[in-house]
């Protein structure tokens, strides 16, 4: 119950905020909050399920062209509601659902750097089809996205950027509460125990394939969630906006945030946003020539995401929410080795009470894949 | 059939380009056990320094050294610095620092040469020669199967032939006794990573003039293309790669050139499913137990 306040209480505050703050702001919150989708599903599917996936730029790809040409097909016939927006979004997240299925069916029999190859390709393979197709998907241009404007009750002066990032948040807060609630139950206690030894869980009677398949078509669907949001943001949907680059950049934001937190992603998505932004500004402050400004726009972010993400894993592979953990338990005055022993979530804050619950049911350690090095 | 012998001849040499990089990947795999996907952004990043080298003294073949210098230089450090950090640690976080090091090196290397496609020209002519009115290979394909070959055969008697092949051998088969046996256990898997960024380096100077020029992201295709090779012949067999390698580059070829350039990612995720599910371990795959 406590994690479900949790989310809701955080929900609502950002809710509020939003209010306060400028247009800008707003559509930064609501991109943060289009990256938390996806970065939700995919720390569950790696952190939780064991699987690595480099395809999930490709899956929200898939959802957002969808949400692009339902909300056309709208546009086309005049029909210029909110509630099309819940068609489309529903339609952009079956479409990844049954993508993330056919690759998730692949992906049960596959291990390790095969798993992650095939979703790479997978993320190279899809945006071209985008190109391919150029008579339904515009080719390199991509598609606008014809979307209704913001409710008139709200008035004629309601920005729409902060629309937007209600519908945004609106999105990322189901995302949260879906997976909260998968991770916290039994189906969660499968995935771990799966992660940890397949042979034990199929031995204890979880069915190994299904636990693996449904975890990945979980996680396609919060990515699908998150590209269709992506759609309503940018207003357009173009091959360039969900390369490989994006992909790595979702796995960067749950690695730094801590792999399998919920929590981690949140921290995650907002350094996603923060961070171009931040070296943007620095830039113009010191204000470079144009062109030495238009190269680093862009590269110096990404080279930054890539240092950290190997700092990270190799410092600290529990990322921001393994930090907090243990600096909360630091000013608990707990001992470490006695830490260790009677709080077996090492890694996952948010987890904590299912993960004691794991300890209890099962004595075994069931959270840190990936925290300790032997 | 003039268009198909043509198409075999440019697949084949595509395909050796291909072998020799995937190659590579079998050769850290077989050492570490960990896939190198930060092997593309190498080779970039080594062509880019003959880019440089050979803009700064006008000798492509000062460029070319210099690439191949920095390979093996590159491929040492990164393990040295990096790799070895995890190569205790669960394989998925091997994975996931090759990946930093993808973003590290397009950032750096956007940051320093611009985002924009720098021309990067071949060696040799790449008009084909006619044989009997046919037109046929070019002297760039000439130079691609020779290299290539000579890489194959140097590798194969380093590692069969030689002290240091073998040290290589026993410190990627069994590293606790090869380590009793007073063999530097990380001085032999420095050496393979250096190789390997070496060998990656050459097939960068070899595909990059065929493709639309210097790009951070321009070795990404070649990348998949030779992973899905490696993964063909099996990620423990070198001769796999091979022959994977020429296999993938076959099929590319007749895809991008009966139905057009853009559908080769398509065509390369095509195969890779189909392998992946009929034969997960690679045609040339032993029998294998997984351990539990």
């Amino acid at each position: 119950m406590r994690r479900y306040a949790l989310t809701l209480l955080a929900g609502v505050a950002v809710l509020a905020a939003i209010w306060a703050l400028d247009p800008f702001r707003d559509y930064q919150i609501a991109t943060a909050a289009g990256y938390l989708s996806a970065a939700a599903g995919l720390t569950v599917l790696i952190g939780q399920s064991g699987q690595l996936s480099l395809g999930h730029g490709a899956l929200m790809a898939i959802a957002a062209y969808t949400v692009a040409l339902v909300q056309n097909a709208f546009g086309a016939h005049n029909v210029s509601t909110q509630w099309t927006l819940v068609v489309s979004l529903a339609a952009g997240v079956a479409a990844a659902t049954v993508s993330g299925a056919v690759i998730g069916v692949a992906a049960a029999r596959l291990r390790g750097p095969y798993l992650a190859g095939l979703t790479l390709v997978v993320a190279v393979a899809v945006p071209s089809v985008g190109t391919l197709a150029g008579g339904v998907f515009h080719g390199d241009q991509g598609l606008p996205v014809f979307l209704p404007g913001a409710p008139a009750w709200l008035g004629a002066d309601f920005p729409y950027e902060r629309w937007q990032a209600v519908l945004a948040l609106a999105t990322a807060l189901l995302t949260m509460v879906v997976l909260v609630a998968a991770t916290g139950g039994g189906f969660g206690r499968a995935m771990r125990a799966v992660r940890d030894d397949e042979v034990a869980a199929a031995l204890a009677g979880v069915h190994v394939a299904r636990v693996r398949v449904l975890a990945f078509v979980l996680s396609a669907a919060c990515a699908g969630l998150g590209g269709g949001v992506f759609a309503v943001l940018a207003q357009s949907v173009s091959p360039s906006a969900f390369s490989l680059t994006l992909s790595l950049n979702l796995l960067l934001a749950i690695v730094v945030g801590g792999l399998g937190s919920l929590a981690g992603a949140v921290w995650g998505s907002v350094l996603l946003v923060l961070l171009p932004w931040l070296t943007d500004s620095l830039a113009r402050a010191v204000s470079l020539s144009p062109g030495a400004q238009t190269r680093l726009a862009g590269n110096l972010p990404l080279a930054i995401f890539g240092l950290l993400l190997i700092i990270v894993m190799i410092a600290a592979p529990s990322g921001v929410q393994g930090l907090l953990h243990r600096a909360g338990r630091w000013a608990r005055g707990v001992p470490r080795r006695l830490a260790r022993r009677v709080d077996p979530s090492s890694q996952d804050a948010s987890n904590k009470d299912a993960a004691d619950q794991d300890a209890a049911t099962h004595g075994a350690e069931p959270d840190a894949p990936l925290a300790s090095r032997s | 059939v003039d268009r198909f012998l043509f198409l075999t001849v440019d697949g084949l040499s595509r395909g050796a380009v291909y072998a020799a990089f995937a190659l590579a990947l079998v050769l850290i795999w077989r050492g570490t056990r960990i896939v190198n996907f930060a092997q593309g952004v190498l080779a970039v990043a080594t062509s880019y320094v003959a880019y440089s080298v050979a803009g700064a003294t006008g000798s492509y073949w000062l460029g070319f050294a210099a690439a191949l210098a920095a390979g093996l230089v590159l491929g040492a450090v990164v393990e040295r610095l990096v790799m070895r950090r995890v190569a205790q640690a669960p394989p998925l976080n091997a994975v996931i620092v090759a990946l930093g090091l993808v973003l590290l090196a397009q950032g750096v290397l956007g940051m320093v040469y611009g985002t924009q496609y720098l021309p990067f020209p071949a060696p040799f002519s790449r008009v084909a020669m006619t044989v009997a009115g046919v037109p046929l290979l070019s002297r760039f394909d000439l130079f691609v199967f020779g290299t290539v070959l000579l890489v194959m055969v140097g590798l194969a008697v380093l590692f069969t032939r030689t002290a240091t092949g073998l040290r290589m051998r026993a410190a990627a088969f069994a590293p606790e006794v090869a380590r009793l046996l007073g063999v530097s256990v990380g001085r032999a898997l420095t050496l393979g990573w250096a190789l390997a960024a070496l060998v990656g380096a050459l097939a960068g100077m070899l595909v990059i003039p065929t493709g639309l020029g210097l790009h951070p992201t321009a070795m990404d295709l070649v990348f998949v293309s030779a992973f899905t090779a490696a993964v063909v012949g099996g990620l423990d067999s070198p001769v796999g790669a091979v022959v994977g390698g020429l296999a993938v580059g076959l099929v590319l070829s007749y895809v991008g050139g009966y139905a057009g350039s853009a559908s080769t990612p398509v065509a390369v995720l095509a195969l890779l499913v189909v392998v992946l599910l009929a034969r997960p371990g690679g045609l040339f795959a032993g029998t294998g137990a997984r351990r539990v």
